[in-house]
């Protein structure tokens, strides 16, 4: 029994010595920012006070209440995220069910698939912004030659077609992430449960709905957790092609945050913008994975 | 209620792979058919042409006069047990066994009356809001059971229902199977590899190789009437001693002795002696066909010694004899003589592998 005890304690403490460096890296890269912004939030810091930190205890957060830029970037990184992220499960969804049927070169498929998500994301928003430009973009080229509109449309000029062209440019490129997630969940099915649902007597319809989507709904979830984190803090593809314009329609709140630090120099409250957004995306995560370890347990009876 | 037949079943893949060559199968009300034979040799090809998780490229399936070649696996009316079980994981034990009633839209009060049913026969009643991942192996085999028998079905097809229990517990499974489809009238096609289970449980054994039927027959003619050395050497264990012997005029040559063979037309050049471990005996002084050798390696079964013997005169052409000798009985030195007593003899055509024997010939062809 001591000799257990003791092989045990000496495990864990190999166990810490082997993630303290990744601890202390974590708490430098991630803790510190982190304290660091909740500190400068209390702070005002701008130009007004010369850049000097004065403390203003709770002003910043009680100015933020009554921003309406702020809760207007709000709103639309919210419709932004939903609606992009949304799509994106549903064409993701779709073509993994079709990558994970057996025709002839599907490994090519399934490569060719995966390229957008690979491509650096600055690069792609020149792409798409020259593809919606109005005089020489291809949509419009398109568009014009199929008699479909009879002058070029401003794309990336009017409020809603910008929001439209930026999430259309956000799901071609990461609509692979989401198919290449539930392809490897779709593949942890057993093939023998269609066969068994089939001699059941079910459709194949009813075996998507019956089996594919419980099964899939932990990836489907952790897609979702995943894609949603990262579509809140979407910065570089709506920084190149619309800047946040035209005015403000894209502006999402990184956008704001970023202009506050760096282009008004508001420290102290772009560090309360920081941490209130940070707080949001904190318990969105916190709710996701709970759903998450709840379907889980559904699934398989242990936690 | 529900005869099975297949007819010229053929499936073939690319003109090199053809799992399943040209069978033809009958399965009558209550009898219980194992398909037997080493892995690849079509039998699980078969049971999912029956199935119709597979379309045969040529031949039928009928089931009850009907035939369902084209049919949906769903519209078959048959249930099937999966290797794996295939019990779906995330529903309980009840919906997993109501599944099919519920695709088929029974009354929901039906639904209960039989799931119960069925839930008492296999001993479940107490997991039924289980998940199959909160169960032991021999649970989810009752769990896959249980959905089969819930559907009453015009036929049961098994694909190797025991292969994921450990030794005990399929030897008690064996028997529970055994029981629970005696009572169900209809055709059962059982898939194995193993022939205790083709002995045990079966009415009618169908020895597979390489996609053709070897031997369709009661399990007891299998055993003592191989119809080839095929069956005659996978079915048996030990397995038969299969010896390929020159002959010389009426006797085949073992070693230094002489064992009279079966007449014939034209006797041949060589042929092939089969005979079972168990059959071999050590010899009295009133056994004819003694032949005499040195062991070279004991085995303890338990129940018997499996002794290996390097017959004399064979320095050559190594022949070998394993005979099965009780374990009361005594022998003494590594010099033995040993007995094959002509009844137990089997034999075989060097070319074709065919039984040479006239009585197992017609029995070829039930």
């Amino acid at each position: 029994m001591t000799k257990l005890d003791t092989i045990k304690s000496r495990e864990q403490r190999t166990g810490w010595i082997l993630i303290l460096p990744a601890l202390i890296l974590l708490l430098f890269v991630y803790g510190y920012p982190i304290a660091r912004a909740l500190w400068l939030s209390l702070f005002t810091q701008n130009l007004g006070t010369e850049l000097k930190p004065v403390f203003s205890g709770l002003d910043n957060y009680i100015r933020m209440a009554g921003d309406g830029r702020f809760w207007q970037s709000f709103w639309i990184t919210s419709v932004f995220t939903v609606v992009a992220v949304l799509l994106e499960l549903l064409l993701g969804l779709g073509i993994a069910l079709v990558l994970n049927e057996r025709f002839r070169g599907r490994s090519l498929v399934r490569t060719a698939a995966i390229i957008p998500w690979a491509l650096p994301t600055a690069l792609i928003a020149l792409a798409w912004a020259w593809i919606f430009n109005d005089q020489f973009g291809i949509v419009n080229d398109i568009l014009l030659r199929l008699g479909l509109i009879k002058t070029g449309i401003n794309w990336l000029g009017d409020p809603n077609l910008a929001m439209v062209s930026v999430i259309i440019a956000d799901v071609w490129k990461t609509t692979p992430f989401i198919s290449i997630l539930l392809l490897a969940g779709l593949q942890s099915i057993s093939p023998d449960l269609y066969e068994a649902h089939a001699i059941d007597g079910a459709t194949p319809w009813q075996s998507f709905y019956k089996i594919t989507l419980p099964l899939l709904m932990p990836q489907i979830l952790i897609a979702l957790l995943f894609r949603f984190a990262q579509s809140f803090g979407v910065f570089d593809l709506i920084s190149v092609m619309t800047g946040g314009g035209p005015g403000g329609a894209t502006e999402v709140v990184s956008l704001y945050i970023y202009a506050t630090v760096m282009r008004y120099l508001d420290f102290g409250y772009g560090s309360a913008l920081v941490v209130v957004t940070f707080l949001l995306l904190i318990l969105a995560v916190a709710i996701a994975s709970f759903l998450l370890s709840k379907i889980r347990k559904r699934l398989s009876g242990v936690a | 209620m529900a005869k099975l037949e297949i007819k010229n079943l053929n499936k073939t893949y690319t003109p090199k792979v053809i799992p399943v060559k040209n069978v033809n199968l009958t399965v009558e009300d209550g009898e219980f058919l194992t398909l037997l034979g080493p892995s690849g040799c079509g039998k699980s090809t078969i049971l999912r042409l029956i199935a119709g998780l597979e379309e045969p490229t040529r031949g039928q399936v009928l089931i009850g006069e009907k035939d369902v070649t084209g049919v949906r696996p769903g519209d078959r009316n048959i249930a099937m047990v999966f290797q794996s079980y295939a019990l779906y994981p995330h529903l309980t034990v009840y919906d997993n066994i109501a599944s099919g009633l519920k695709l088929k839209k029974t009354p929901s009060q039906e639904i209960k009356q039989r799931v119960a049913e069925a839930a008492s026969v296999l001993g479940l009643e107490d997991l039924m809001n289980r998940k199959p991942g909160q169960m032991s192996g021999g649970q989810r085999q009752r769990v896959a059971l249980a959905r089969a028998l819930v559907r009453r079905p015009d036929v049961f097809l098994l694909d190797e229902p025991l292969s994921n229990l450990d030794a005990l517990l399929r030897e008690k499974v064996r028997a529970e199977i055994k029981q629970l489809f005696a009572e169900q009238k209809v055709p059962v096609v059982y898939v194995t590899h193993d022939q205790t289970e083709a002995m045990t449980l079966s009415s009618k054994v169908a020895v597979l190789n390489k996609g053709d039927v070897q031997q369709l027959d009661a399990p007891e003619r299998i055993y003592n009437n191989p119809a080839n050395v095929f069956v005659a050497g996978f079915v048996g264990s030990p397995q038969m001693n299969l010896l390929t012997l020159l002959c010389q005029g009426r006797y085949a040559m073992l070693g230094d002795f002489r064992i009279p063979i079966p007449d014939m037309q034209t006797p041949p050049n060589s042929i092939v002696l089969g005979i079972r471990p168990e059959n071999v005996t050590l010899a009295e002084s009133e056994d004819r066909n003694t032949i005499k050798g040195r062991i070279f390696l004991v085995e303890n079964l338990g129940m018997h010694y499996l002794i290996s013997v390097r017959v004399a005169g064979s320095e050559k052409e190594e022949i070998i004899v394993r005979a099965l000798v009780p374990i009361h009985q005594k022998w003494s030195g590594e010099e033995i003589t040993l007995a094959l007593p002509n009844e137990s003899i089997h034999w075989f055509d060097v070319q074709t592998g065919d039984a040479i024997v006239k009585s197992s010939i017609a029995s070829q062809l039930v």
